[in-house]
């Protein structure tokens, strides 16, 4: 517990109880929500690392931290400069959520021209803003926690590593393993499209055992196979259209949701200048995992 | 006394998002309080243009991390009154109960982690682990309940997974949900032992007289949907909600700001308690008039009594909502959608105040206009108000600087903004 940190140890070894920060570029602030939203663990977990820049959470704040934990992506160029700030200090700098690994749902903004986005927000009121994009675009990251949001069970185990000095390794297996292991009824088989063959898992197939298919948050996993996953969604009648939906969601699987795209004539390419033009009309991909609706 | 002082506050703490408090008093005179909103746009309203109708809600949670659930039933909602479908009673229970429990662990939240360690000279709460174990105890077991409950109902606490347009895509089991009735009564216990505490808080004794927007309870205390009210006597219904916004830019900020009948009005507890204090549950009312709170109440710092008020009254509704799903026979989780051409509006009560999302339709379900007011964004003019009438009140007297700044803290975290929720 808290009171007795300074004798912590792990199999007789002194434990390392690194300070650590959090900070949040454009985001939800929902990652750093999960670090305090497992109140069973929250005081623990607060003893095994020394909190020091916590802004949503406390006044005090210090440039002192061996491990800082950043939120959200980056979409303005003060966060450029802020970001490199961080990384100057941390000695481990760690992209927390899949808008900091990937860009997030923020990076659905790309697939359109910058100045459409703002004009169709802001009108003409000067507002800056560039393409969302991931930490890594802008400095060196050492590790990243994905998810949508995180899972703080994932969290604290990584945390634990490091606190330890273990090596941190995340799963290569997709989601469906685990949803397999969990003994749930493949969503497929209830009429429900699903990425959970290709995504990372991790999450324990947290979404699939709500029986809501899987929307990739974490990214490919490793060997995905893409054009099987087409195949599957085809063979099961959804639509390019829900696929695309779903591989562009996040930003983890960038480059395949890109070329699909592009290879979609009848849903908006980002290529095609929309300011000032009617933005879009969408033909065909009526597939609806809801109302049973599915195109041939 | 004649006091010069100056507040520059940059990216205030301890609440969510970013946003700076400046004050500048020269010679006891006010020069200028500003309340700066400088968050990043991430432009949500923009990037669900040409998305299917299934992706708003699943998306546009994710406009916030703290009130998801909120923005998930106000989405689903917008769509539903689009399409024109009504949800059974049993979805319309379950969301009601999720929404309750969004809202005692968002006002918990805010009561012990954000604002509470201001009334026990704290920075934060993790010095009160060690001094005041048994609160932060407290707190994180109501939290944890809050929590779990959500886990149960729909899926994840935060962006959650169960909820879909249609209804659920599962429901709870009976036994799980029967096992959450004793915590709920515990809960009970634990929020009058919260309510003691905050008896010994002395709150700032300040007021400008303020318009309250909320919801309009009919015969329950409203949280979806229904028409809209304000104390200043304007009534308005769910899709007429432009009319109750109003939202225009200023430079200070990069939200956008609201105003009604005045140059500003506020929403949250303090607003729904202001306009629905006869339909809160007993034991909130009588909790509310022990802190002297009933309508028309214009401390903006009473908000954090209001939202204890309504912590008491969610727990009670709850624990009934419970006994009615027990009683239920259970159908089916989801109705069927058929997308349509069409206009929707959905307004839900979420912990910081009234929030509405609309959405425009093609006769495929494709949108192809979106628009989403947030409570944080409509209170954004009227913590700037308050703070300018603040700063010129205590300048009068003459309290010190760091009196100044802290009373100004604690004014904007009362208000417990969500500034990347405003700006989105």
């Amino acid at each position: 517990m808290a009171g007795d940190k300074a004798a912590k140890t792990y199999l007789g070894v002194p434990l390392f109880r690194p300070k650590v920060a959090f900070f949040e570029l454009s985001s939800c602030e929902g990652c750093q929500l999960q670090i305090v939203n497992n109140e069973a663990t929250l005081i623990d977990f607060f003893s095994l690392v020394e909190v020091v820049n916590f802004r949503e959470a406390m006044t005090e704040r210090s440039d002192n931290y061996d491990i800082a934990f950043v939120e959200g992506s980056i979409t303005r160029s003060d966060e450029r400069e802020r970001l490199k700030k961080i990384r100057a200090n941390a000695k481990i700098l760690v992209a927390l959520g899949s808008c900091a690994c990937f860009g997030g749902v923020n990076q659905l903004k790309n697939r359109f021209d910058q100045a459409w986005v703002k004009n169709e927000v802001y009108g003409n009121f000067p507002v800056e803003t560039e393409a969302a994009r991931p930490l890594e675009d802008v400095v060196k990251v050492d590790l990243n926690i994905f998810g949508c949001p995180v899972k703080k069970e994932e969290v604290e185990k990584i945390v634990i590593n490091l606190a330890l000095g273990k090596a941190i390794v995340h799963p290569k297996y997709p989601v469906c393993m685990e949803c397999k292991a969990n003994e749930n009824i493949c969503l497929f088989d209830l009429g429900e499209p699903c990425l959970g063959p290709v995504t990372r898992g991790g999450c324990d197939s947290w979404c699939p055992n709500s029986k809501f298919g899987c929307w990739g948050c974490r990214g490919p996993a490793e060997d995905a196979n893409i054009e099987q996953m087409k195949f599957i969604m085809k063979e099961y009648g959804f639509s390019e259209e829900v696929m695309l939906d779903r591989l562009e969601c996040f930003g983890g699987f960038k480059t395949y949701a890109e070329e699909f795209r592009k290879s979609l004539p009848t849903v908006v390419t980002p290529s095609r200048k929309l300011f000032g033009t009617p933005p879009l009309k969408i033909r065909g991909g009526r597939g609806s995992y809801d109302s049973g609706e599915k195109d041939k | 006394m004649k006091i010069d002082c100056n507040v520059n506050i940059r990216h205030l703490t301890r609440v969510e998002g970013h946003g700076n408090i400046n004050i500048k008093i020269t010679g006891g005179k006010l020069e200028h309080a500003k309340w700066e909103v400088v968050e990043t746009p991430r432009f949500f309203e923009a990037m669900l243009v040409g998305k299917r109708w299934e992706n708003a809600p699943w998306i546009s949670g994710r406009i916030c991390g703290i009130c998801s659930i909120g923005h998930t039933l106000a989405s689903i909602r917008a769509i539903e009154n689009a399409f024109g479908i009504i949800p059974t009673e049993l979805t319309s229970k379950l969301r009601l109960l999720l929404k309750h429990m969004e809202t005692l662990q968002s006002h918990i939240l805010h009561l012990y982690f954000l604002s509470g360690p201001d009334f026990l000279n704290a920075g934060s709460v993790f010095p009160l682990i060690e001094s005041h174990p048994d609160v932060v105890l407290r707190a994180a077991g109501m939290k944890l309940l809050a929590n779990d409950l959500c886990d149960c109902v729909g899926g994840r606490r935060l962006h959650p997974t169960r909820t879909i347009v249609g209804g659920f895509t599962m429901l709870p089991e009976k036994a799980e949900l029967k096992g959450f009735k004793d915590r709920l009564i515990k809960a009970k216990d634990d929020l009058i032992s919260t309510a003691d505490l905050f008896q010994t808080f002395s709150i700032p004794d300040f007021s400008r007289e303020t318009e309250f927007v909320s919801l309009k309870g009919e015969r329950n205390y409203p949280f979806i949907g229904g028409d809209l009210v304000s104390t200043d006597g304007v009534i308005k219904k769910e899709h007429e909600y432009k009319l109750m916004t109003n939202e225009h830019l200023v430079e200070q900020s990069t939200s956008k700001w609201s105003r009604l009948s005045r140059n500003s009005f506020a929403v949250g507890a303090l607003a729904r308690i202001n306009n629905n204090f006869d339909l809160l549950h007993p034991i909130a009312n009588e909790i509310a008039l022990s802190f002297g709170l009933k309508p028309v109440n214009h401390n903006p710092y009473m908000n954090n009594i209001a939202q204890l008020v309504e912590c008491v009254h969610v727990v009670m509704e709850s624990a009934d909502l419970i006994d009615e799903f027990l009683d239920t026979e259970l159908g089916e989780p989801k109705q069927k959608v058929i997308p349509k051409s069409g206009t929707g509006v959905g307004a839900v009560e979420v912990p910081r105040g009234i929030l509405y999302h609309c959405y425009e339709f093609d006769d495929t379900g494709h949108i192809l206009k979106c628009d989403c007011v947030i409570p944080t964004s409509q209170n954004h003019a009227n913590i700037q108000h308050d703070l300018e009438e603040l700063a010129k009140q205590y300048a009068e007297i003459g309290r010190q600087d760091r009196e100044i700044e802290l009373l100004a803290e604690m004014l904007v975290r009362s208000y417990d903004p969500c500034i990347s929720c405003s700006v989105h």
